[in-house]
Order: C-alpha cells, then structure tokens, then sequence
C-alpha cells in the first residue's frame, strides 16, 4: 500500500510476476478494509499518507483479533534510526527504506511468509 | 436663648464630635479619613476663633491689614510644599512627633533644647488657647438672653465647663496609643469636619449680611463710604504701614510651619506626601474663601451697629439684631467649632511635647526604667492626660486674669512672634549643618526676652502695676529703650516692632553662637542628616554613628519596658532581616542602637530614648572628623552596593539576551534540519518510483504497453526531481538575498497575461476559465521574469484545485494608493482554515507530520512569498472569501526609484 501511484505500479507488477495475490490501497483506510475482507500474509505499508497514516494503521491492523497472522513491513522514506526503531516497536515486522530494490522487497517478502 | 437652651446645643455638638471621632477611630483605614482633603481641611486649623470673629474686628477697624495674616500662608505654600516634603520624611524616618522633637533632635536629641522649645511653645499657645475660651465666653453670653447673670467665680462660669468636655475629647481620643508617632484618626476627622462647617457657616452668614440685610456689595460700599475714615478703611497706607504689612505677612509664614498644631496636623498626621499638591492649591482657595466676605461684614456692623459693641462679634450681633436667632446660633456653632478644633489640636500637641520634652526625659524616666510594660503604658497615657487638662485649666485661668486687657486679634499676633523665635532654629537647621544647640539655645532665649520686654511687659505692667512709666519713658528714662519703639522707630505697630528686633537678635545669636561653639559628634550626625537628607535617606539606620558597646539582650530588655514583649521580638525581628544580621548576634552596633531610639522616640520623646540607651551601652566618643568619614564611607558602601546591583542587572539583561539569541539559532537550526530532512523526503520518492520501474523494466516479457507507461513514469519523476531540484536552490537564492532583482518599469497587465498564456493549455484541457479585465496601463516597477514565476504559480495551483468544467478563475487589479494589489481568486475547494495561515511556509504540511500535502514540491508558495517581499510587497490568504480560495499580492508603486533604468 502506497500513495505514490508510480510506486505501487512498480511493486505490483514484480509480485504480480512471482504469483502473489496483490491488493492495493490507496490510503489507510482502504487498506484495513481490503486486509479484513481479504486477509492477506503481509501487508506492505507506506508511513506517510493522506488521511490515516501507517502507524495508526498498524495500531488498528494489530487490535483486529482476525488479522493477528499477518505479518507487516514498513515502506518509508524516513530512514533515521529513530524512525525505524519507532516503527519496529509499534509492532511492525519489518521496516524497509527509501529507495529500495525490488528483489530485496520480494526476498523478504518471500522470507517472512515461508 | 436660655443659658440651658445654649448648654444643650453645644453638649449635643461635643457628642456627635465623640461619634464622629469614634467612626473613624474604628476604621482608620477607610478612603473617607484617608484622602488629600482630609489633610487639607485639617490643614485648616489654622482658622480659629481669631479668623472667624477677629479677622472682622480688625477690618472694621483698621481696614484690610486683616488679610495679612492670610497672605502669609498663601505666600509661603509653594515654598511650604518643599520644606515640609523634606521635613515630613524626616519626622517619618526618625518618628518625631512634635516641633519640640523635631528641633531637638536636628541638633543632636538635645534635652535641653527640646524643653526650651517646648517652653517656648507653651507660652505662645497658652495664650492662643485662653483666646479661643475669651471668644466662647463671650459670644455664649451675647446669644444669652439672661443678661442680668453675672459669673461670680469659675464654678458656676460655663466656659470652664465647656473647657473641661473638650479637655475630656483630647484625653479621650489623643492618648489611644501611647506612640505619639502613630495617627490619631478621630481627632483629625473631626477637625476636618469642623473646618468645612466653620467655612460653610462663616459664607453662608456673609451671604445674608451682604445681599439680605444690604443689597449686594455695590450697596454696602456706598453706604459704607459716608463714614469718615472709610478712606482708612480701604487703603493699603504709606511707605511705613507696608513695613507693618510686610512683619505681619513674616509672622504668618513662619507660624504655618512652626505652630505646634499646624506642625502636627501637617507632619505628624501626614499620611502621604502626595497629599501636599492637592493642598497646594486647595488650602490657598480655603483662606480665599474664609475671607471674602469679613470686609462687607465689617462695613454692614459699622453701618448697622451702634458704637460700644465689640466689633469682633459683627457676625453674630448683626443677625441678633434683626431677631434672627437660628441664624445667631448657627454662627455661634460656627465660632465654636473653629474654638474646639484649635483647643484639641494645639492641647494634643502641646500635652506630647510636654510629656516627651519635658515631664520623661528630666525625672520621670527613671520610673519609667523600672516599670513594667502596662504599668509604663498607662503612667506615660495619664501623663498626657494630666497634662492637657492642665493645659487647658491654665489658659482658662490665663483667660480669667488677663482677658480684659487683649482683643483677639492682638493676642494671636503675641503668640504669632513668640512661635517665630523657633524660625531661626528650625529654617537654619533644614540647611545650615553648622548651626548648633548652644547657638540655637541662645538664639531662642534671646529672642524671648526681646518679646518678653516689648510685648509682654507692656501687657503685665498694665494688669500688675499699673503706676510704673517705663512702658511709656523707656528703661531708666532712656526713651529709645521704650519697649514698643525700640531705638526710635515708632511708626511700627507693637507686635512688628517686637517682631523685628526679636527675630534680628535671635538669628544673631544663633549665626554667631553656631560659629563660635562646634557642637559635637552626635551634633554634627543629626546636622548631616537633616540637612542632606536626601542623601542619607538611603541609609536608614546606616546613617547614625555610633561606637561602643552594648548587648543586644540589654537593649531587648528595655525596649520591651516600653513596647512590650511581642512588639519588641516583632521589631527586632524585621531589623535582622532587614540588614541580615543574624538572630544570635549578640553585640550590637550602630544600625541597632539608632532603630532602638527611633523605636522609643515615639512614646517618650527622641531625648529620652538617647538617655535609655546611653544607659544600656558604654558608648566611646568619637571626633567629627570620624564621624563624617564614616558617613562618608557608609555612604559609598551604599552607592557601591547600588552600582553592583545594576552591574548584575545588565549583567543578568544580556544572559537573557544571549540565550534568546541561542534559542534562535538553536531554532533556525531545527528549521534547518527539518528542511533537509524534508528535501531528503522529497527527493527519495521520485528516486524510489525511478528505481522500482527500472528494475521492473528488466523483465523482457512486459507487454509494450506496460513498458510505455512505465518509461513515461520515470519520465515524469525525472521532471519532478528537476522541478524539486530548482526550486530548492531558488529559494535559496532568494533566502540569502543573492538574487539581485532586476526591476524595471513595466504595465503589470502585459505581464498578467503573459502568464495566462502559460497555464492556457492546461486550463484548456481542463476547461476552466480565467477571467482577466485589465484594460488601463498600469505602470509600476518589478522584476518580469519573478512577478511572472509568482502569478504563474497561483494560476497552476488555481488550476490544480478547481473542479473540471465547472471552475473559473479571476484575476483582479487593485489600486490601493500607494502599492497595486493583484489578486487570484477561483472556486475551487478552498484552503482549510487551520492552512491558512502556513502555506507560505517551505514544505508546509498538515499538524501529523506523517501526513502527505496532495500534490507540488511544497516549495512554490514559499518562492512566491520570498519574491513578493522582495518587492516590499505583502502576500496573504483573504481568510473572509468563503466560495473557492483568494490570494492577494501588493506591489508598491515607487519601490526603490534609484535603481529604476527606464526602460
């Protein structure tokens, strides 16, 4: 999920090409709607977006009892330590900065839900 | 009216006067005691039963000299206002509280001083006071009808009674505290009081005399002016009468200041020194009035009264004789109430300085120093009331002997000359430091036994024996030795030539007696500090010299003698705190013996309270020459003291000043932080978005299509880094005002639509419409190329935020005088209210941090304000356009014509 519309076309395509089933959202709301109706393994989550922003999302994707499996990553272009440990205490399950390689994304990615 | 008739009247007055008395008494504190009017009406008891009856005997007499008295105290108040501020601080830091304190202590609490000042003062009131009983005698037995009574001994005479009630009043209500020094609230309220009745009553009798019984003043002057010396009457006389003019005009300058009652109810009762200013004017204006109306009075008596009655009484015969008694009474009232308010404050300053001059310091002290705090509290109370009963007792009997012989008018000018004696002393004293006791001393005996042989003996010789011709012949048949034409000069009246040479020979005596004697140390530290009082008044206690040896618990000990055990612990208490002295101090210095005797000065006089101390310490004497370096130095202590206190206080102002310059740069510094990181931000998206498509690109099996958008996408993120790129170093450039502007003059509607033409296409596309009317050429300096960048920005975000189809955007020129404002208005969403006010801010975004703007590198709006205020030109949001959003800019006509190429 990412308001950069590039981005996530970018994203899209390379998981769509490792036959992942991929979801995207627009804002924060939409994503937590879509999780719930779909109940994805992970969840790619930009931190700065309009409206409701990725740590409030993760806070409402973790008090949902029905999505405690899945699994969260950060995409963010705030890559001060500061940041990333913020993040990874909220309860994210990875954090990944700006610019990032795809490969790696998808690597992860596939490392997280084996 | 009956004698019982009378009685009752004034029995009632003297009652309403104790309520009155006891009100304010009850709330010392309230804005009706406390207030510049107060002060001033009691300023006037200075108008006595010698102003409200006298004033007319003399002017029906001998014309307008009456006003002489009068003129005085105008005269002197402008001067009056300086001199007393600085007395008034005086007597407040070293608690005096009578003239007899004030002298004594100037010249070192000299005991013996302040007994021949209070002497002194006791002989020229004593008299003052049997004049006040002369005038309620005689103005009772004028409204009584019983004229066949005669008084055969004071018994059954009612003036002593009526002296005997206001006695009681005076004990009652001047010995409530035994600190003379504190504020007797209830007497100076009634005497307020009584001064308007006095004034009210003594108009509202001159109203009737003048325009009832005689038709206005016009009417007055003509018949008046048939009488034969009428001419007498109305001139101001020669060369010589002026000399007369010129004493008595002396006399009623110095008694202002230096009567014992005037000195009380101006010093001692003082509450505020700002409280002079209003009595500045307003006390003139009260004599101006108490005399408007004597001379009409005193023409209507001669007119309207046989000859034999006592001119003095006019006011009160003239309605009598009309059969108009309410009135008689009223004035009667009138008379009484100046007799009593004079009677109460001149027996209350008087029983103080008898007590605290007199009675304590030579004799009674040493019962005092064995007593305890109650038993010293109510002997020093019964003293005072002892001695204002015997006070008034005295001058009743004073009255009874030599009454018969004296008018009014004479007997207060007597009294006048004898209280000047103090002039010499006292004015000297304010600004001479070389003046001394001995000088003083002698400077006042001389000038008493000069009153004494031209106006006293006089008098007595006539009442004791009247065969002896000295008065006539002169001492030892010497003719210039006659005592009322001292060494020939007989054109003065009595009093001035008494005045003249006894005020000539006082200040001799007291210049030439200060020359030849030097007065000690302690002498010397008093002189220092009442003459430049300004300068020690820092000091406090710090000003008084003093060396030797005591004990704190010695000096504890006797102050509570006096002041009892819990004021004494309270006072001393504050005294350590105040100069930091530590409780368990055992020695005492200087600061604690001057504090103790200030301490004690306002129960039992400042002579007094020197001999305790001296008996408690073992004091070494030191030389003048000690005790004005000391004070020298005690005063360069406290001009050093106060130099490092301001020293600190700059010192402090520029710590202040530093950090608050820290704190900006502390706060630019964040702001530069969070705009890298910002910039940072900014950048990494585009260079993300280019990254993942062309790793994503790799992939040969993407569809063409696919492929297209993608290579468009990292297209445009190019172009949005470029555009992020230049801006940022443009706003930049503009921060730190490199770009010089090229302003030129150029029509500003050229301009406007030339960047309409920019956005056209895209307005267009998106069919919106942008309206523009701008027909005049308007003409103004700018940079093209900036106002250009500036207007094209507004119209991109116009665009940017106007719906398809429906939006419209205007553009308007505005004359506003001295600057054109142009303003961008369109209907689009609008900007939210809580935005308004930071769009112009570099990457301005919403409160959460975390949360994205919409679109635009976040710069555009903080370049367009950058390049407006460089054309000393404003930029704001119209908050109270509600239909879309409007941006105004101004631009000035005439900005910086100088460097204007025409062209």
């Amino acid at each position: 999920m990412d308001d950069e519309p590039n981005i996530v076309m970018s994203l899209e395509y390379a998981f769509k090409k490792k036959d992942f089933g991929v979801f995207i959202a627009r804002d924060g709301t939409e994503a937590l709607d879509i999780a719930e109706r779909e109940r994805p393994n992970i969840i790619l989550l930009d931190i700065m977006m309009p409206q409701m922003d990725g740590y409030e999302t993760l806070k409402l994707i973790r008090e949902n009892k029905e999505l405690v499996d899945t699994k969260v990553v950060f995409l963010s272009a705030k890559s001060k330590e500061k940041d990333i440990e913020k993040g990874m205490q909220m309860g994210a399950d990875g954090y990944m900065t700006k610019p990032f390689s795809i490969k790696k994304v998808i690597s992860d990615v596939e490392e997280m839900i084996k | 009216m009956s004698n019982y008739a009378i009685g009752l009247v004034i029995v009632m007055y003297l009652a309403m006067l104790f309520v009155l008395a006891y009100f304010a008494e009850k709330n010392p504190r309230g804005k009706w005691t406390n207030n510049p009017y107060v002060y001033t009406l009691s300023l006037a008891v200075y108008c006595t039963a010698w102003t409200y009856y006298g004033s007319v005997g003399i002017a029906s007499r001998s014309g307008i000299s009456f006003l002489a008295i009068y003129l005085g105290p105008v005269i002197a108040l402008p001067l009056w206002i300086v001199i007393m501020r600085k007395v008034i601080r005086i007597s407040k830091q070293h608690k005096i509280s009578s003239i007899a304190d004030f002298i004594s202590m100037r010249y070192g609490n000299n005991r013996s001083l302040g007994a021949l000042v209070t002497i002194t003062c006791l002989m020229a009131v004593i008299p003052y006071i049997s004049l006040q009983l002369k005038a309620v005698s005689e103005t009772f037995s004028l409204m009584s009808s019983e004229n066949s009574y005669v008084s055969s001994g004071f018994l059954d005479d009612s003036t002593f009674y009526i002296a005997l009630l206001i006695a009681v009043f005076v004990a009652f209500y001047g010995t409530l505290s035994t600190d003379t020094s504190q504020h007797k609230k209830g007497i100076i309220a009634t005497v307020a009081f009584e001064s308007i009745l006095k004034l009210v009553f003594f108009l509202v009798i001159g109203v009737y005399v003048t325009y009832v019984l005689f038709d206005g003043t016009t009417d007055l002057y003509q018949k008046a002016s048939n009488f034969v010396n009428f001419d007498q009457l109305t001139q101001l006389g020669g060369l010589e009468n002026g000399f007369n003019w010129l004493f008595t005009i002396c006399l009623s300058f110095f008694a202002i200041f230096l009567l014992p009652r005037q000195f009380h109810v101006a010093v001692v009762e003082n509450d505020n020194e700002r409280y002079l200013k209003k009595a500045i004017w307003l006390f003139p204006l009260y004599l101006l009035l108490f005399n408007v109306f004597v001379i009409f009075i005193a023409w209507a008596g001669n007119i309207g009264l046989p000859n034999g009655v006592n001119h003095d009484y006019y006011s009160l015969l003239l309605p009598l004789k009309e059969g108009n008694t309410a009135l008689a009474l009223m004035v009667f009232i009138g008379g009484f109430t100046a007799v009593i308010s004079m009677i109460v404050v001149a027996t209350l300053a008087l029983s103080t300085m008898v007590s605290n001059n007199v009675v304590i310091p030579y004799g009674f002290i040493k019962t005092l120093v064995e007593g305890n705090p109650e038993e010293n509290t109510k002997r020093i109370k019964n003293l005072r009331r002892v001695a204002i009963f015997m006070l008034i007792i005295i001058a009743y009997f004073f009255y009874v002997t030599f009454s018969a012989q004296l008018s009014l008018y004479s007997i207060g000018l007597i009294s006048f000359v004898m209280i000047s004696q103090l002039a010499p002393s006292f004015f000297l004293g304010l600004t001479w430091r070389r003046g001394t006791a001995k000088g003083a001393e002698i400077g006042i005996l001389v000038g008493l036994a000069i009153v004494f042989y031209t106006l006293l003996l006089p008098i007595i010789s006539q009442v004791v024996m009247p065969n002896v011709k000295f008065v006539e012949e002169g001492l030892f048949g010497y003719s210039w030795l006659r005592p009322a034409q001292l060494f020939g000069l007989d054109y003065l009246t009595p009093e001035s030539n008494a005045f003249l040479w006894s005020m000539a020979a006082n200040t001799l005596s007291f210049v030439t007696f200060s020359l030849r004697t030097k007065g000690n140390y302690r002498e010397r530290n008093y002189a220092e500090m009442f003459v430049n009082h300004e300068n020690y008044e820092n000091l406090q206690e710090g000003a008084f010299i003093w060396k030797g040896e005591a004990y704190v618990a010695d000096i504890k000990r006797l102050l509570s003698r006096f002041l009892g055990e819990d004021r004494t612990n309270r006072a001393l208490r504050l005294f350590n705190r105040k100069y930091n002295i530590a409780e368990t101090e055992e020695k005492a210095d200087a600061r604690l013996i001057n504090f103790s005797e200030k301490l004690l000065t306002g129960s039992i006089g400042g002579a007094s309270a020197k001999i305790l101390l001296s008996s408690v310490s073992k004091e070494t004497p030191i030389s003048l020459v000690e005790v004005l370096n000391i004070l020298e130095e005690n005063k360069e202590t406290k001009a050093n003291n106060k130099l490092l206190i301001e020293k600190s206080e700059q010192l402090s102002a520029m710590a202040h000043q530093l950090k608050d310059a820290n704190e900006e740069l502390r706060l630019q510094d964040k702001m530069k932080d969070e705009f890298l990181d910002t910039v940072a931000h900014e950048l990494k998206t585009p260079v993300t978005s280019i990254k993942a498509a062309s790793e994503v690109l790799v992939d040969e099996d993407m569809p063409t299509e696919l492929r297209k958008q993608f290579l468009e996408n990292i297209n445009r993120d190019t172009d949005r880094l470029d555009t992020l790129i230049r801006n940022i170093l443009d706003l930049e450039k503009l921060s730190n005002d490199r770009t010089e502007l090229d302003i030129r003059i150029h029509n500003i509607n050229k301009t406007i639509k030339k960047a309409i033409k920019g956005v056209e296409q895209i307005a267009a596309k998106k069919e919106v419409k942008i309206k523009f009317k701008g027909s005049e050429k308007v003409e103004i300096p700018y940079d093209e190329d900036r106002i250009l960048q500036v207007l094209t920005n507004l119209l991109s975000n116009s665009l940017k935020f106007t719906e398809p189809r429906n939006g419209t955007i205007k553009i308007d020129l505005e004359d506003q005088g001295s600057a054109f404002a142009v303003v961008v208005e369109d209907n689009g969403r609008g900007i939210p209210q809580e935005d308004q006010g930071f769009i112009f801010e570099k990457f301005y975004q919403s409160k959460n941090q975390n949360i994205k703007k919409p679109q635009g590198s976040g710069l555009g709006l903080a370049i367009c304000k950058k390049i407006i205020e460089g054309h000393k030109g404003k930029i704001w949001v119209d908050k109270t356009f509600d239909k879309g959003a409007r941006l105004v800019f101004t631009l000035p006509k005439n900005d910086e014509e100088k460097n204007i190429d025409s062209g």
